[in-house]
């Protein structure tokens, strides 16, 4: 035998014990070969495109699940922005059926969540964007499995804070027309968005796309909680490295199993998000390994050097590991999705603004938190704002998902069920920012981005 | 042609009848038994099978569906999986 019992036993016991798994194969499809002046033909291309290359994708790496003998627990579709291909039919109604064809193809095919019904407006918005953005609220109640994005800025070209101001009201629509406001969980807003991010809510196929790609997001925060809980005694430098070799692992697998797919499927292989990205299930939590750090709970001060450790590590091991690595590329930190998340918020060690401080040290940002239902539109826009602007500034990708849910306040709880899990109540700063946000305008973009 | 080799990790506490039981259901579908080890790991009892599946009358997925029953049976975990994940994920 070529590899040892030892090692052999360890890549077994991670598939076995420690929750390994690819956590999502996203095959992004590029729809603007189908846009037709009669809506129902280009309705009809939409529908075939997607439903015939997602029945592909979910039987071939049904094949290769059982090959690797790793679970692919997502699989999932990402498409052209949709404002972008919906441009010379820019009505409500037109908007309500596309969402409505993408939601059936999704149905019909067995994927549950399609990504890119959204606009890049980091300059301005066309029409098509703006009824885009109208039509969201009744997109998600009328749909289950459309998800959607918002991308506001770059660090090229500032943030558009007439965009942003939109957001709040929309979203706080939506959580009326969706059962626990569940709808305003398939919204993203983001600073730099990737255009290959395998990742929902907020995967598309960008324009500088081929006509197919398959993107991979693989996992494992229970593999590195369970090294790490491992080596409880050895110091940073030490952590660093361990945490290194074991992503470098766990990346390869994820390169494996996307070069085969793509191959399998024929279409381009396109990158790995080494993001590590929780569930609720039990010792799959990023928080888990941040306590297993050390910190009694997430959110004591301790915590943004422990994510910022955390992720330095993953994308060192990462980057070793793959060529390709793309996509978000960080530490999710939802606090729907996380149980020691939960837990941290509901026990008060995890505060929105620790939160929003740990965001500026990983990717993503404010993902998956709940706040009282009353919060206002403004408020809203300004936690988006804030958020955003470290993105703009830091020269990296942020995102919010806040969920507004009517009727409760702070310490409350929601639950979800399933991938999104439990979503306590967080409290909101309650003086205001109305006056401040109302101004508009574009945030100018930092400085840093002149670099020609 | 090509061998088709993948391994088999079985984990738990030994006991009589583990490589009896599956290398009886490897032989009754052409599955060819390449090389076998075993340790101690902490309280762990590992074994390792490579197996060579290029004559196999079974698809993956029967096989891996036999091997958890009777992983079952002896109260163990067994595990199938293509050595390009091991090789992958240990050398460079």
């Amino acid at each position: 035998m070529t590899l040892s019992v030892e090692e052999i036993f360890e890549t077994a016991s991670m598939t076995l014990y420690q929750n390994l798994d690819i956590r999502t194969t996203t095959l992004g499809i590029n729809l603007k070969d189908c846009i037709h002046s009669d809506f129902t033909i280009f309705t009809d291309k939409v529908y075939r495109k997607i439903h015939d290359n997602a029945v592909n994708l979910i039987r071939e790496a049904r094949k290769l699940e059982q090959k690797y003998g790793i679970p692919i627990v997502n699989k999932r579709i990402s498409i052209t922005p949709v404002s972008i291909i919906m441009e010379t039919h820019a009505e409500h109604g037109k908007f309500i059926e596309m969402a409505k064809t993408l939601d059936r193809a999704a149905r019909d095919a067995g994927i549950d969540f399609i990504g890119g019904f959204g606009a890049s407006v980091q300059k301005g918005m066309t029409k098509s964007d703006r009824v885009l953005v109208e039509s969201l609220p009744d997109v998600f109640a009328e749909t289950e499995r459309v998800c959607s994005f918002l991308n506001v800025g770059t660090n090229v070209a500032g943030m558009n804070m007439d965009a942003v101001n939109l957001i709040g009201a929309m979203l706080k629509k939506t959580a009326l027309k969706t059962r626990d406001a569940i709808g305003c969980a398939k919204f993203v807003v983001f600073v730099n968005a990737p255009e290959d991010n395998p990742f929902m809510a907020g995967a598309y196929h960008g324009v500088g796309e081929g006509d197919m790609s398959l993107n991979i997001g693989i996992s494992g925060p229970g593999v590195v909680r369970s090294v790490v809980e491992q080596n409880r005694e050895c110091d940073l430098t030490q952590l660093s490295e361990i945490i290194k070799r074991t992503v470098f692992k766990v990346t390869r697998s994820g390169e494996l199993v996307g070069r085969e797919l793509a191959k399998n499927l024929g279409v381009q292989f396109g990158i790995v998000d080494i993001s590590l990205a929780p569930t609720t299930a039990m010792g799959d939590s990023v928080a888990g390994i941040i306590e297993a750090f050390g910190i009694e709970s997430v959110g004591a001060h301790g915590s943004t050097l422990a994510v910022a450790l955390l992720m330095d590590a993953v994308k060192k091991g990462g980057a070793m590991a793959s060529g390709n690595v793309g996509g978000l590329s960080g530490t999710f930190i939802p606090v729907s999705e996380d149980t020691n998340m939960i837990e941290a918020v509901k026990r008060g060690s995890l505060s929105l603004d620790k939160l929003e401080a740990l965001s500026s040290v990983c990717s993503v940002g404010l993902d998956m938190f709940a706040i009282p239902g009353d919060t206002p539109e403004e408020t809203i826009n300004a936690i988006i704002a804030d958020e955003l602007a470290i993105g703009i500034i830091n020269n990296k990708t942020t995102a919010v998902r806040v969920i507004p849910v009517p009727g409760r306040k702070a310490g409350d709880s929601v639950d979800y069920g399933g991938l999104l899990g439990e979503a306590p109540i967080m409290e909101v700063n309650r003086f205001s920012s109305k006056s401040f946000l109302k101004r508009g305008g574009r945030l100018p973009a930092p400085i840093t981005s002149m670099r020609n | 042609m090509e061998k088709e080799l993948l391994f088999i990790t079985v984990i738990g506490q030994d006991r009589k009848g583990i490589v009896a039981k599956i290398s009886d259901y490897l032989y009754r579908n052409d599955i060819n038994i390449e090389d076998i080890s075993q340790k101690i790991m902490g309280t762990y009892f590992v074994m390792i099978m490579l197996v060579d599946m290029k004559e196999s009358t079974r698809e993956i997925d029967e096989v891996r569906g036999a091997l958890e029953d009777i992983g079952r049976d002896l109260g163990m975990h067994i595990q199938i999986q293509h050595e390009n994940i091991f090789k992958m994920m240990h050398r460079v």
